[in-house]
Formats: structure tokens, sequence, C-alpha cells
């Protein structure tokens, strides 16, 4: 098993046609991902290094059957990309764009919920559940099948760990980077909750940063729910308070959402908290027995 | 992105919040003028991006133009927590009879707009929340449908017994709301909002902060952006994410999480980091010189530490930056860099034509950045 994405994914590239949607694209054939379709207005009928390119996501999806969507569009036509495929029926999307306004996110949350559908992201690396399938921009190599989950709000963070999970022998289930926006579409606790009812996983590495308090939330939930061991690195200890550290989600604001915080919140439930990525599967392999 | 409280006060005026009659001035000459036309007791507020200016004496009150003159020369170059004061807003002056919070921040939990409003205003939000959260109420604004008015009314009528205010409170929360959605800002807030003893309900002082994501909307806004230094506007051109800081180990790192722990283990490993820098996902050998440039410009920078996890960024590309920089720029303090991933082999070799050795373990790399800045 895995979460999320396996060998029953069937994706649908919009902005398949630009710059990184097709470097991208070929990634992720490479590695085996089951790209059925893309979708660019005003390309349909053409093809994308042999991937039929839609108009429409509606079109793509009676054409292919596609049920997953990776999102390369400009942050203005984001918003709309993201309804459009909502209202194609798909159930997970992967946004990776970056810069959605984030009242427009709200808006968009709301939507994706009633209408039964699921977003990671915005501004994420995406998905991969090595060996099966690869849903975003990371870089395949360093990842390696196993019983592991990772989810991170970070992108080249969590590449840092799962290299040094991969080389300590600790492979991945799946691993989630949620995005480093102040809302995102899966947040920590959705992916503790599928990670603790997944089979193959035996233990979850919780990758956080400043901003915010989702972490002191996921920290109260592995503490109330959880069996599975938990190991976590909060990046930005050294963050200046008022400043935005790169992910627009990373800001220290009204003394709230230091990493301190977070530390202290997970480790009073219980939560091996690193001081360095190098330490992750240390306290993994110790955590697992 | 933090705009001040004159822009601010200009945005809630637009929506028809009551606000003082000012103007802002960078001399005091200009406050002296100000403070003729006013008439009567002025106030002089610093206008910087830094909260508790009221304590640093960054707020003055002035009974005549000529006051004016003398408080706005003593506020004007004034640092307030490193920054320093080049405009100051002077303003009519108001009796507070009671004070006020009306407040709207983006709820990062809930996906929604919350509004907070409390009748201990005038100081900090997160002050009373810590030493009287029951003065704080709360409700949250629908995503689709904004703020009903019956909820504003009833967050309204937990201020005050009487029913005109409570409306008055309502109307002014409701015109906040809609400043806040359309200016896409992730905080709005009138602290205090003042009964004076005239009778009159004004904004006295208003904070806005303007969602990163959403100011390619508002391009007049972004255009005036001072809240942040140049060199962080330079970086920010050149598509790099940086923060100065104080410290001795300058660090350039491929994506924000990854400099946030860069920036840590510097300090975990006894020396302290020169700024957070985020070469961002493509590196062509442009931006890494504008990196190298903006961030060895600091004087306190001891060592140089590069660290790289290639992914989309190529680990070759950088190492070309790298080189193009140091010929065109040679560094004066030691540089240690660290590579891993897409390309790291090519990326090595480039180096080493140069004379650069570069590492593969992050936390070597950060030793030796934090041991060459020691020396």
């Amino acid at each position: 098993m895995s979460i999320l994405i396996d060998e029953n994914t069937k994706l649908v590239v919009q902005g398949i046609t630009g710059r990184d949607g097709l470097f991208h694209t070929g990634k992720m054939v490479e590695y085996g991902t089951n790209v059925v379709a893309g979708v660019t207005p005003g390309k349909g009928g053409t093809d994308a290094d042999g991937i039929p390119v839609f108009n429409l996501v509606a079109e793509a999806v009676e054409a292919t059957g596609a049920n997953t969507s990776i999102m390369f569009v400009p942050e203005a036509f984001a918003a709309d990309a993201i309804y459009e495929a909502i209202d194609a029926g798909i159930g997970l999307l992967v946004v990776i764009t970056e810069g959605v306004p984030v009242q427009e996110m709200n808006k968009i949350y709301k939507y994706a919920a009633e209408n039964g559908s699921r977003f990671v992201g915005p501004n994420c690396p995406g998905v991969i559940s090595p060996g099966k399938s690869k849903v975003g921009i990371m870089p395949a190599q360093i990842h390696e099948p196993g019983p592991i989950g990772v989810v991170s709000r970070s992108g080249t963070l969590t590449y840092e760990i799962v290299y040094n999970l991969t080389r300590a022998g600790l492979g991945q289930s799946t691993c989630i980077g949620i995005g480093g926006d102040p809302v995102v579409g899966t947040g920590f606790i959705d992916c503790l909750e599928m990670f603790e009812a997944d089979a193959e996983t035996t233990g979850v590495v919780l990758i956080g940063e400043i901003g915010g308090d989702d972490e002191e939330r996921a920290a109260e939930y592995v503490q109330t729910k959880m069996s599975k061991p938990v190991v976590s690195f909060i990046a930005g200890r050294t963050a200046p308070p008022g400043k935005r550290m790169g992910h627009a989600g990373a800001i220290i604001s009204g003394g709230k959402g230091t990493a301190e915080s977070k530390r202290e919140a997970l480790t009073a439930a219980g939560v091996a908290v690193a001081d360095t990525p190098s330490q992750i599967p240390i306290l993994m392999k110790e955590a697992l027995g | 992105m933090k705009i001040h409280e004159y822009q601010a006060k200009e945005i809630l005026a637009k929506y028809g919040v009551p606000t003082p009659r000012g103007e802002v001035a960078t001399t005091p000459e200009e406050a002296k003028v100000i403070a003729e036309r006013l008439g009567g007791t002025v106030a002089i507020k610093a206008q910087v991006h830094v909260g508790g200016r009221g304590k640093a004496g960054g707020i003055k009150v002035a009974k005549n133009p000529d006051e004016a003159f003398e408080k706005a020369s003593e506020i004007l170059g004034m640092d307030i927590k490193g920054l320093t004061v080049e405009k100051v807003l002077v303003e009519e002056g108001a009796e507070i009879d009671r004070e006020f919070y009306l407040g709207i921040v983006q709820d990062r939990a809930t996906k929604a707009a919350a509004l907070m409003v409390s009748a201990e205003g005038g100081v900090e939000i997160e002050e009373v929340a810590r030493a009287k959260p029951e003065a704080i109420y709360k409700a949250w604004a629908d995503p689709y449908h904004g703020l009903r008015g019956y909820v504003a009314y009833s967050l309204a009528s937990r201020l005050t017994e009487d029913p005109k205010e409570a409306r008055t409170m309502a109307a002014i929360l409701r015109k906040l709301f809609t400043a806040f959605v359309e200016y896409d800002a992730s905080l709005a807030e009138i602290n205090p909002f003042v009964a004076t003893s005239d009778g009159r309900m004004i904004a006295l002082d208003a904070k806005i902060n303007i969602d990163d994501n959403a100011l390619y909307k508002h391009p007049d806004l972004a255009e005036g952006r001072d809240d942040v230094e140049e060199t962080e506007l330079r970086a920010k051109e050149a598509g790099l994410s940086f923060v100065p800081l104080d410290g001795s180990v300058a660090c350039i790192v491929n994506g924000a999480g990854l400099a946030m722990t860069t920036m840590d283990l510097i300090k975990l490993y006894g020396a302290e980091p020169a700024n957070f820098l985020d070469v961002g996902g493509s590196s062509n050998p442009e931006k890494i010189t504008t990196a190298m440039d903006i961030i060895t410009s600091y004087p306190g920078v001891k060592s140089v530490l590069v660290n790289i996890f290639g992914g989309i960024t190529r680990c070759d590309d950088v190492a070309n930056g790298l080189v193009a920089a140091l010929k065109e720029r040679p560094l004066d303090v030691p540089l240690v860099v660290r590579l891993t991933g897409t390309n790291e082999e090519e990326a090595r070799a480039i180096l080493e034509r140069e004379g650069i050795s570069a590492g593969s373990d992050m936390d070597e790399a950060v030793k030796a950045a934090v041991e060459a800045a020691s020396n």
C-alpha cells in the first residue's frame, strides 16, 4: 500500500505544454507514472511528447479516465484551473504553482471539500510513492520503496531528509510535500491519519517549519490518535520574528509560530525531535525498536 | 507586505471608516505647516514597520505648531529597533474616552478570515490574548459570502451596551472587512478604535498587511514598497529570497526549508548565520553571481557557505555560476561548498578545475564554514 497515489493513479497534467510542465511530465513518465493526458487551453488535439493534449480537463477525463491532476499553471490562472479540475470530478489535485492569493485558497478549500476532491499544495513539490508513482517535481533517484511515511512543508529540506533515510536503509511508503503557503489543501493531520491507516507504513517523519500552529495541532493528534512512531524536524530556530523566510507561510508573527513552541509541543506528545536532518534516521530506528 | 499607518488609514478612509485628519511630513518644517493647518493639539507619529514605536518614543503630542516642529525633529531620523524614521504622520489630537480593538486576520487553521474584537483596545492584541483571553470575541467570515451583517452586529454588541455604538462598530467592521477582501490583506486592524469624549468614534491607529501572493493584483501598493531593505528588494528582483541577519557565516541555499535548516545548523555548530538566502528552483549563473554579491556586502561576514541539494536545481549550473561570480569578484573570505544531487559529479569537476573542493555532507560543510569563520 501507500497513500494518495499508487499504480492505479491515472494522471492528467494541467499546463503540460509550458516549460516546467513538459520537463516534469518527462520525468514522471520516466519514473513509471501513468500520465494519460495533458491540458492546455487552445492546444487540444495536439500531443506533448506523445501524450494527448486536451483543451479542457473534462475532455481529458472523458477520453482517458484520469483520476488525478498535477498543476503547472501560472499563479494568475491557477485558481481557475483548480476549480476546473474539481468540476471535472478529479479526486486528487496536486498544485505545484506558487503564489496563489490566500483568500482565493480559502474559497478553493471550501469548494474542494464540498465536492469531495482533495488537493495537495499549493506551492509544493508534490507526492511520490516510491516504486509506484510520482506526481511531483522531486528528484526520484533519492527515494526507495519502504515503510516510512514522510510529510513536509518544505521541498529541498524533504529531499535532504529522504536522502538521509534512504542511505540509512529506511525506504519510504509515500512522501508528501504539503506546501509552504498559509492555506494548504492537505495538512499534517490529514496525512498522519492516512499513514496511521496505511498497513505498509510503520513510522512517520514530520518535517515542519516556523509559522502557524499546524505542528502544534499535529502534536495533539499524534498524542491522542496515533499508534505509529513519529519523528520530527522543525526548521527555523534561528529565523527572526516578523520576517517571511521564503515560504509565504514561514513567518513568526505576534510571538506565535516559533520553532521552539513547535518542538515543545511535539516533544510533549512523545515525538522525537531531531536537531539536524542527519539525526532523523537514527531517531527513527530507535523509535521502531 | 507591511504598509504604513498613514497608508492603511488612506485605505480605510476610502471605505468610509472615520479617521483623524492628518498628513505625512518628511521634515520638521512640513510638520509645522501641517500642525498649523490642523490647528490645536496634534500627534506626531513615526511611520516605521515595527511594533512598539510608542514605547520607543516614536509618538509625541504637540500643543502648537512650534512644538510640532520640535517633536518632529526629535522623531525624524530616530532609530527604532534598527529602522530609521523617515516619515511622520501629523494628526489632529483626540480626547479618548474608551478604546476598542477591531481586527481581521487570515486564520490558517479554519481557512477563513477571523474577526476579533475587544473592549480592551490600545494594547497589542497578543498581550490581551495572553493576559485576558476572555476579553476577545471571535467570529469567522464565510469564504464565499463574506461577513454577514448579523455576525458583525453580534460581535459589536459584546463591546458596548449602547445600541447606537454597537451599530456604528458593526458598520465599521463590515467596512474593514470589505477593505480586507478587496486589498487581499492578511491582517487589517484598528487599534485603538476610540470613542471620544465629544461623542465621535474614530480609527486612531490602523495596520494592514497585504498577502504577498496577491501583490500582483495591487501594483500601486507594491511599487512604493519600503518594508524591506534595499538589498532585499534587489534580491527579490533577481528572483532570490533574502533576509539579512547579524552573524558571520553567510549562506546560499536552494529552497526555503533547507536554507532555514542551514542557518539553524550554523548556530548549532557554534556561529551565527549572516543571512537567509534561497536561490529558488532554477539556478542560472547570474542568480548565483547576484547572490554572492549581496551576501558579501555585509561587513560581519567571515565565511561563505554554499549548500545545494540538486533536484530541479542542477549542481553544475550552480557551479558555473559560482565560478563566474568568483572571477568577477574574488572572495576575501573562505568559501565552503556542499553539493548533492542532480549532476553533482559534473559540478565537482567544474569547481576542481578552479581549485575549489566541494563536499557532499551537510553537517561537515556547516562545521567547516563555522570553523573558517572563527579563524
